[in-house]
């Protein structure tokens, strides 16, 4: 029998510690070791996975990961279209969830999206200390942070939480302690032919109301605010189409009901429930009485002793509030990786948030904070390409066109060229936005797409000159997404004169 | 924070002064809550996308090509020129320390008006305030 291999990472003090081997934790590490950066990796789990290895409660993924799209699995095109594969510089290991779905949908089932993730974790090698669960935090006299942990106490300088964003969170409601969280959801032939209330307008109380569909005789599904949909939202702000059955079941006066209004109160009375709810528009107060209530009220950040170190959280998720580099920005030293990432708001235009609560989102903020860790802490020099002026505006055209870190993460994550006298014109890589627009450096200009809501996306142009404010360029839109035609070229080519008249002038070093 | 908590901290703002407490949680309902940390933008100078911000916590300064020349704090509001004119912001707002803030994306500042005679009334004073104090100042 062979003998089994000894836990990694023992107790003791590392350069770097990452908590947490969900998707974010296994992409954050995998960019790591890329880089040489020496770190730990701690997690309360078994395996690899994250929530994916218990939810969604209807075992389906609401990212899609699209089989068959012209592009190459393993090429950086396809990643556009494929939400769920975590990213990898080894061609073995990109692309991977298309090879594990059977299939059946485009959306992953979750047992997909699992396996999906251990054989990422596989082929890169990525190695994790499982079963050894965080506890206590602390700094010590010299700075370092101290994580009491199951296997006991682990010491280092930085440490990145990858804890998702996965604990139930219940909203102060009389009564509301006793009904069971999405999570707790029974087997879905219990709600047979029962009256269901279902608090919470978001997609996981429209998640459960779909899969009750055929099973409840009646489903109530309330908040205080309408619900959105993303197809209006033109985001993944508001409840999927996956989802929207029940919308459409209720619009038709099937047996589904939408209220918007604040739930006062659930009372147990025998065996049926009585909920109190009041519209706050109408002043109109309702007593609704069904056989089960369930609380699909969202999910908090399980950041435990973290908010007694200093770390500021907000809102309902408890997020912590982050650098656009993901820092915590009360606590130096402290970063965050994977949903919590939503707490880095980045510039919000138009209203609409980052997509770093998902996969697809922040899968990129991971390889950025992992360069972003290794250049500030590690002394690590990555490498830029440098560039031909005639290069830069074809260039910006096909990352517009196909970068997927800009499809994914629209005004949050933008490609970058410095411009400059000394250093010649230099691809950066992919940087957050708001580091461009709101910091000092060098002239340069980013390139970022952007929604505003209700049109379809276009490519945006940003221009950084010395002494000048950053001053950003609207480009044209296009009804098939093309953004390499001549109008974004010339856009393009106008905004960046006063940089590249003098670079086009000068021979390519 | 809850709705109500938000609703009853924002009863002693100007802009709301006329509303029941059922008119409150509806904006509170309607707005997103945005937080940010010292010295961070929350509306940017000359960049489309902007919105109508109600400061609740903190402050905030109104920085013009670099320099500071007014601060906002609780009950403030700012970006509703922005959004009034459909043009970029005139001006950085910068985060002085934490501030927290409510938030309604331009392109629905009009509807949420019109539906809100009161509070489109309370803004008009407001920009009836700034530009007397203008005035004031010119002449």
């Amino acid at each position: 029998m062979a003998e089994l291999e000894p836990k990694p990472f023992p107790p003791g003090r590392y350069p770097l510690i990452v908590v947490g081997s969900g998707p974010g934790g296994l992409q954050l590490t995998y960019c790591l070791t890329r880089l040489g950066v020496d770190h730990a990796v701690l997690s309360q789990d078994d395996a690899p996975g994250g929530m994916f290895r218990r939810w969604p409660v209807f075992q389906r993924m609401l990212s899609w990961t699209k089989p068959y799209t012209g592009f190459d699995r393993s090429s950086r095109e396809y990643e556009r279209y494929d939400w769920n594969s975590l990213l990898a510089e080894e061609e073995s290991c990109r692309g991977v969830m298309p090879g594990v779905m059977d299939g059946t949908s485009y959306f992953p089932s979750r047992p997909e999206m699992e396996r999906g993730l251990v054989l990422f974790a596989e082929r890169t090698g990525v190695r994790v200390r499982y079963g050894c669960r965080w506890e206590t935090t602390r700094k010590d006299a010299g700075g370092d942070l101290v994580l009491g942990t199951s296997d006991g106490e682990y010491r280092a300088p930085i440490v990145v939480f990858a804890v998702g964003v996965a604990q139930p969170f219940r909203p102060p409601i009389p009564g509301l302690a006793d009904v069971p969280h999405y999570g707790e959801l029974r087997s879905v032939e219990t709600y047979a032919d029962r009256r269901v209330f279902i608090i919470g307008k978001q997609n996981s109380g429209f998640e459960i109301a779909s899969g009750l569909l055929p099973w409840a005789r009646q489903i109530i599904l309330a908040s205080p605010s309408p619900a959105k949909l993303s197809v209006n939202t033109h985001s993944l702000v508001g409840v999927r189409a996956r989802y929207v059955q029940p919308y459409e079941d209720s619009v038709l006066a099937g047996g589904v009901i939408i209220l918007d209004a604040s739930i006062e109160e659930v009372k147990l009375a025998g065996t049926v429930y009585q909920v109190s709810t009041r519209n706050a528009r109408e002043n109109l107060s309702l007593v609704v009485e069904v056989d089960d209530v369930i609380a699909a009220t969202g999910f908090t950040a399980p950041l435990r002793d973290l908010p007694e170190l200093g770390v500021r959280i907000v809102g309902q998720s408890r997020l912590p509030v982050q650098t656009p580099f993901w820092e915590s920005a009360s606590v130096p030293g402290i970063y965050f990786a994977g949903t919590i990432n939503q707490g880095s708001q980045g510039m919000m235009k138009h209203g609409i948030p980052s997509n770093s609560g998902a996969v697809q989102g922040y899968r990129y903020n991971a390889r950025v904070l992992a360069r972003h860790l290794a250049e500030a802490h590690f002394g690590v020099k990555t490498a830029r390409r440098p560039m031909a002026a005639d290069e830069v505006i074809p260039f910006m055209c096909a990352e517009a066109r196909y970068g997927p870190e800009l499809w994914h993460q629209r005004s949050y994550l933008a490609h970058v060229i410095s411009i400059d006298a000394d250093r010649g014109i230099v691809d950066e890589g992919i940087s957050p936005l708001a580091t461009f627009v709101d910091l000092e450096g060098p002239d340069g200009a980013a390139i970022a797409l952007e929604s505003n809501g209700h049109d379809d996306l276009y490519p945006i142009v940003y221009v950084r000159r010395h002494g000048a404010a950053v001053k950003e360029h609207l480009l044209p839109g296009h009804p098939l997404l093309d953004f390499e035609r001549d109008e974004h070229r010339s856009a393009i080519a106008a905004a960046l004169e006063p940089l590249l008249s003098p670079s086009l002038s000068r021979p390519r070093s | 924070m809850a709705v109500g908590e938000l609703a009853d901290t924002i009863a002693g703002f100007a802009l709301f002064a006329d509303l029941t407490t059922p008119q409150r949680e509806n904006v509170v309902d309607v707005f997103t809550e945005q937080w940010f940390a010292d010295e961070e933008k929350v509306l940017r100078q000359g960049f489309s996308g902007s919105g109508l911000y109600i400061v609740i916590d903190g402050a905030a300064a109104i920085r013009i090509d670099g320099v500071d020349r007014a601060t906002l704090r609780a009950g403030d509001y700012f970006g509703e020129i922005s959004c009034l004119l459909g043009e970029a912001p005139t001006a950085d707002i910068v985060a002085i320390g934490a501030l927290r803030c409510l938030v309604l994306p331009s392109t629905q500042v009009e509807s949420f008006l019109k539906a809100s005679p009161n509070i489109m009334f309370r803004l008009l004073q407001g920009e009836a305030r700034k530009v007397r104090t203008t005035t004031k100042w010119l002449s």
